[in-house]
């Protein structure tokens, strides 16, 4: 690999972060659009259509005028699937990922969130130690590269939960303590939003699933039939629970649930819940080998 | 559930008695932000408030905003923040300052509703995230003091028929964030046994 390929690369990687983070903030997927829109029809309670009006009002103003759903631009998290043959390497595309997230912060300007965990002092443009964080994913026999920016609200990341159920607990297990997690939560993390449940491997990587989950398109399916079938029988009951949009009582009070898994140890059964709220955005770019930009592949 | 129109800051306590749990309201005239560390200033560090907060209508929040060559404040973003993790500056606030009204996302739990009954105090529900519409709605940022605590500081805002807000708990000894625990707890019991 040429220096100056990879540095050409590392620009077009790092103005990819700065436009993904500014733009997700903006203008929200329109797989999301339809759940709030199906939502807003299905809803029966008075304070819940009032909720979900004032929602549809608000995504509408953010388009025309071109300001931010949502004042929380949250943590920026990025999922990366990096190429085996992409040529630049993990290293620099963290580098590209942090400049651009800064960047974008400073020239918007956007509020910056990040915090020293125990001064709580202000580290910079929504960037610091480990900030941003990025999810990887290695793709054998590809030369390319996908980014997904998913800035990560504190409202519903403190609504994150999870219990090291026991295998004798069983799939009775994971489903209760999901449901007593989004009945617990009520209104704070801002439903009806995405719950994203990352069952199996080890307490971290549960946690980690859980967050895959949540950045999924909205009403996606586990490629396991068995988990796809989890994922349609949670979804059926949280909206049973009556908890409504902001918590206030109503039909909706999820838009989906969304489920990761991975195989675990014969004595472990972790069950993972992170929220996302209603604002559930997310923004993704493929990049070339050549760093040619195309912004309207989902993934 | 009727339909208000309140402007702030106000004189008259019947103005909050006559708020009901689930009633839509509209705020209009000036509002204060207010946050964690504005609070944990205030009453855990014991320095008194510099703003005027008595009959006020106080709003959870940390604004995005801009700051101007002339030394003033421009909006870029201003949305709410949750309520639950400041729910025990709700009593002092009421008993010593007078405040009237506090707003936020995701409600107050259970300890917020004797307070509230006793100081004739009422906690609004705005809808979390929708920040670009309430943008539109505050006209102008007034005045910032400690900005040194930037954007947790106290801000002054002028607003523009705010809302649309639901009444959560009001000073009547009712909140819909209790009862909508209540139902889903005894739901749970049900959903439980069908699993």
């Amino acid at each position: 690999m040429s220096t100056v390929i990879a540095t050409d690369l590392q620009h077009a990687v790092e103005d990819a972060a700065a436009h993904l983070y500014v733009w997700s903030l903006k203008d929200i997927p329109q797989d999301l659009r339809d759940a709030l829109a199906a939502a807003r029809l299905r809803e029966t309670s008075v304070t819940g259509q009032r909720v979900l009006n004032t929602i549809h009002k608000n995504v509408n103003i953010a388009d025309s005028e071109k300001n931010l759903v949502c004042q929380d631009t949250g943590i920026a998290v990025y999922t990366v699937r990096v190429g085996e043959h992409f040529p630049l390497h993990p290293v620099r595309i963290y580098e590209a990922l942090r400049d651009g997230t800064g960047r974008a912060t400073i020239e918007h300007p956007l509020r910056s969130n990040a915090v020293h965990t125990l001064t709580r002092e202000n580290t910079g443009p929504n960037i610091g130690y480990r900030l941003p964080i990025v999810h990887w994913e290695f793709i054998a026999d590809w030369d390319g590269l996908d980014v997904k920016c998913v800035p990560k609200g504190s409202g519903s990341e403190n609504m994150s939960f999870l219990k090291m159920c026991v295998p004798a607990d069983g799939v009775k297990g994971i489903k209760q303590f999901v449901l007593e997690s989004i009945v617990g939560a009520g209104g704070k993390p801002c439903p009806p939003g995405i719950v994203g449940v990352g069952i199996g491997g080890t307490a971290d990587y549960a946690m980690y699933l859980a967050k895959e989950a949540i950045t999924r398109p909205v009403g996606t399916r586990n490629a396991d039939p068995l988990v796809a079938q989890l994922e349609d029988e949670l979804y059926g009951l949280l909206n049973e629970t009556g908890i409504g949009p902001m918590g206030l009582g109503g039909d909706v009070t999820v838009l989906q649930c969304h489920i990761e898994h991975a195989d675990t140890h014969m004595t472990l059964n972790p069950v993972a819940v992170n929220y996302q709220c209603w604002a559930a955005r997310r923004a993704s770019v493929h990049v070339d080998a050549q760093g040619n930009l195309d912004y309207d592949r989902e993934f | 559930m009727a339909e208000h129109t309140v402007t702030f800051p106000i004189t008259d306590p019947q103005e909050i008695l006559k708020l009901r749990a689930g009633d839509e309201v509209t705020v209009q005239g000036h509002i204060i932000g207010i946050r964690d560390r504005t609070q944990i200033r205030i009453f855990d560090e014991g320095v008194e408030s510099p703003m005027d907060l008595s009959g006020a209508f106080l709003l959870h929040t940390a604004p995005g905003v801009r700051k101007l060559d002339n030394g003033r404040y421009e909006k870029v973003c201003i949305g709410t923040t949750t309520s639950a993790r400041m729910v025990r500056f709700t009593e002092p606030l009421g008993r010593q300052y007078g405040v009237r009204a506090i707003c936020g996302k995701g409600g107050f739990p259970d300890e917020a509703i004797a307070p509230m009954q006793e100081l004739g105090m009422v906690y609004f529900a705005i809808v979390g995230g929708a920040a670009a519409l309430e943008t539109t709605q505050i006209e102008e940022i007034e005045e910032v003091m400690w900005e040194e605590l930037m954007p947790e500081c106290l801000w002054k805002f002028r607003v523009k028929d705010f809302g649309p807000l639901t009444v959560g708990i009001d000073a009547h000894g009712n909140s819909l964030y209790h009862d909508v625990q209540t139902a889903a707890q005894l739901k749970l019991k049900e959903l439980y046994a069908r699993l």
